[in-house]
């Protein structure tokens, strides 16, 4: 289960090795006196991202879609580090991250930056624009208190936003100028890698242009790396460089992205891009993917997707699919492949 | 205009607000027939869904309906009095919502909420009314539907939510059905299983259909026609067909070439510049004249819905793309 690092620098920007992240609900006062008189009530595991290899290369730009509850939140968390991993390493220009000094941390830490989904909630309510902007990089010593209008000025026009608004308040603000203050405030620490959380999910599609091409303009100008995390296929195959598709925890496909979606190998590939809407103004008979997506508490086992694959065969209850290469630079998790069986 | 079983002529709704008046839904109109899928598609703020809550009768105070007709088999709706406006409304006309648990009460179970409604139009027996729920549960691809009738909400995932409050706007075979948005926070795969039972129920039962929503691309492979809302008012109106391969108003234009997957990969995206102005006190006019790069001082006059083009499409403006 190794997914390829971009053949176009050796040494990935980031990468995770094996990566997991369970999370854990402990059994609170109730449930554990309960239990003294018998209940059996047990600890519920969540496996959110199950073995998940990543290789992101300097100034790629990777999608990551799958359907709610896959982990792919989850794994840009931890990608970022904002949430420890469970098991597994990360790997920075191939230095491992664990078991740096603090300030070492710190100093690799601002590298990474989270944009958020929801530009509503990721602002705090009751801080103006330029300390919302300004702070961190006060704070972090990368420019100095009186510096600081200047610099959180130059972050506004960066992202298209008038900088005489900077006392202004969130509220004061429409969703898609929103959308720019959470950019211009990762990119107010002087970031190379980004992870982009469905950050133009909530945006009308018009405003949603606006803050894509924005995305691009920044990548150029600034040869940034994103992962992109997404559950809108249009909006992947259009940024994007390389595409991952999670289901469940794990990687199902991965794959240069025009690649992907000019011949997905995976059934759930296939399944996913035959609902992606098309401007063509035909009578499309929908033809949906049989089930629910089931639970991640209790995941089917062998491969996850076999109750809803038209192709299931008796060994995907048993044994999950591994992650193989399927052609240069494509990978896929599917028995389908196997010639040899 | 009088042939179609529903018509909306000139609906006005307008909200009184302290800070002025926000004319949510300004001059509207159109039809929609038996059997026929209408798609209403706009931005946030455009009056979409204020257009089908109109419909419904469910505008609340500050808002308020102040002109137009919604002729539905020939009674005007608009001017029906709350008694009548409630029989109707879940009988001959239903609404499905973008939140499944707006139609859903929480602590009823699916068979006590789906007799009721029922119960509510129809004096029949408690019995053919539960038989009547089973069958529409059927009807939206529901397993187990005897099981499923005992269930809370809580015990059903979003898709499945979705599917029963489907089920309970189909109870009593309206001839309108209004969907807002029922797609919107539903994963993919289960928003292709949605439109594949609303595709096969329209044209099992007949009704007609509103689609509401902000995405092109579910209403491309769904609607017959199509109306394009910006700031409260209908932009553009015609067939899926024509609306979508030659748009005649800039921002019908806008809008499609916003949507990515339709442009080609990693290249810049032809945006609209500037934002939706505030409905609130918006100056007359054309509402799109200032992101609007065909704009003259013709543009300060507000253009009035005409026909344009040999494919029969309607539009509201006063400089038409000639070339789609």
């Amino acid at each position: 289960m190794i997914a390829a690092a971009d053949p176009r620098s050796a040494v990935p920007l980031l990468e995770l090795k094996a990566a997991s992240k369970q999370f854990v609900t402990t059994l609170d006062l109730s449930a554990r006196i309960a239990n003294v008189f018998g209940a059996g009530l047990r600890e519920e595991v969540v496996q959110a991202v199950d073995c998940v290899d990543l290789a992101i290369g300097e100034g790629e730009v990777v999608g990551l879609v799958g359907e709610s509850g896959c982990g792919k939140s989850t794994l840009g968390r931890l990608a970022v580090g904002l949430l420890p991993l469970s098991a597994g390493a990360r790997f920075w220009r191939g230095q491992p991250l664990a078991g740096l000094t603090p300030a070492a941390a710190r100093e690799r830490q601002l590298k990474m930056q989270l944009i958020f989904q929801d530009p509503y909630a990721a602002l705090n309510p009751r801080l103006s624009v330029i300390d919302l902007v300004g702070e961190a990089p006060v704070v972090h010593r990368l420019i100095g208190q009186r510096q600081q209008i200047e610099y959180v000025g130059l972050q506004l026009n960066r992202v298209g936003l008038d900088p005489t608004l900077m006392r202004r308040f969130p509220h004061q603000f429409s969703g898609g100028q929103r959308a720019r203050i959470g950019i211009a405030r990762a990119l107010a620490v002087k970031p190379e890698f980004l992870v982009c959380d469905e950050s133009v999910a909530a945006l009308d599609v018009s405003i949603q242009a606006q803050v894509l091409n924005l995305f691009m303009d920044l990548r150029a100008a600034l040869n940034l790396t994103y992962l992109f995390i997404s559950h809108d296929l249009g909006v992947v195959r259009h940024i994007s460089d390389r595409v991952v598709i999670m289901y469940l925890g794990r990687v199902v496909e991965s794959g240069p992205a025009a690649e992907l979606f000019a011949t997905p190998n995976h059934p759930y590939t296939q399944a996913l891009l035959a609902e992606v809407g098309k401007l063509e103004p035909k009578k499309r008979r929908f033809v949906p993917v049989k089930g629910e997506i089931p639970s991640p508490l209790s995941p089917p086992s062998g491969c996850h997707f076999h109750p809803r694959c038209p192709y299931a065969m008796p060994r995907c209850t048993e044994i999950a699919p591994p992650l193989e290469e399927i052609a240069p630079g494509r990978w896929s998790a599917c028995y389908l492949n196997d010639t040899g069986a | 205009m009088t042939e179609a079983l529903l018509s909306v002529d000139r609906l006005r709704t307008y909200f009184f607000t302290k800070a002025g008046v926000c004319k949510a839904v300004d001059d509207v109109s159109f039809a929609v027939d038996g059997g026929e899928v209408l798609g209403l598609v706009g931005e946030s703020g455009s009056g979409k869904s204020m257009t089908g809550y109109s419909i419904m009768g469910l505008v609340d105070p500050p808002g308020r309906v102040v002109g137009g007709r919604i002729l539905l088999a020939g009674r005007d709706l608009a001017s029906l009095p709350a008694e009548e406006m409630r029989q109707l409304r879940g009988n001959r006309i239903a609404m499905i919502f973008q939140d499944p648990m707006m139609t859903l009460n929480p602590v009823l179970r699916i068979d006590t909420q789906m007799v009721e409604t029922i119960l509510a139009h129809e004096k029949i027996p408690r019995a053919a009314a539960l038989d009547r729920a089973r069958a529409a549960l059927v009807q939206v691809g529901i397993p187990s539907p005897d099981a499923r009738l005992k269930a809370y909400p809580h015990q059903f995932s979003g898709g499945m939510r979705q599917r029963v409050a489907v089920a309970i706007a189909l109870l009593n075979r309206p001839d309108v059905m209004i969907a807002d948005e029922p797609t919107t926070a539903l994963d993919v795969t289960i928003q292709g299983q949605i439109l594949y039972e609303m595709q096969k129920l329209t044209r099992e039962t007949g009704a007609a259909l509103i689609w509401i929503t902000h995405d092109l691309s579910v209403i491309a492979g769904l609607a017959d026609r199509i109306c394009v809302m910006y700031a409260g008012r209908i932009v553009e109106q015609g067939s899926t067909a024509a609306v979508l391969r030659a748009p005649r108003h800039p921002y019908t234009r806008g809008l499609l070439d916003s949507v990515p997957g339709n442009a080609p990969a990693r290249e810049k995206l032809k945006q609209i510049s500037g934002m939706t102005p505030s409905l609130i006190e918006l100056p007359p006019g054309c509402a799109f004249r200032s992101r609007c790069p065909y704009a003259t001082a013709e543009c300060e006059e507000t253009p009035e819905m005409r026909p344009y083009g040999a494919i029969g499409q309607s539009i509201r403006c006063f400089h038409p793309l000639s070339q789609p």
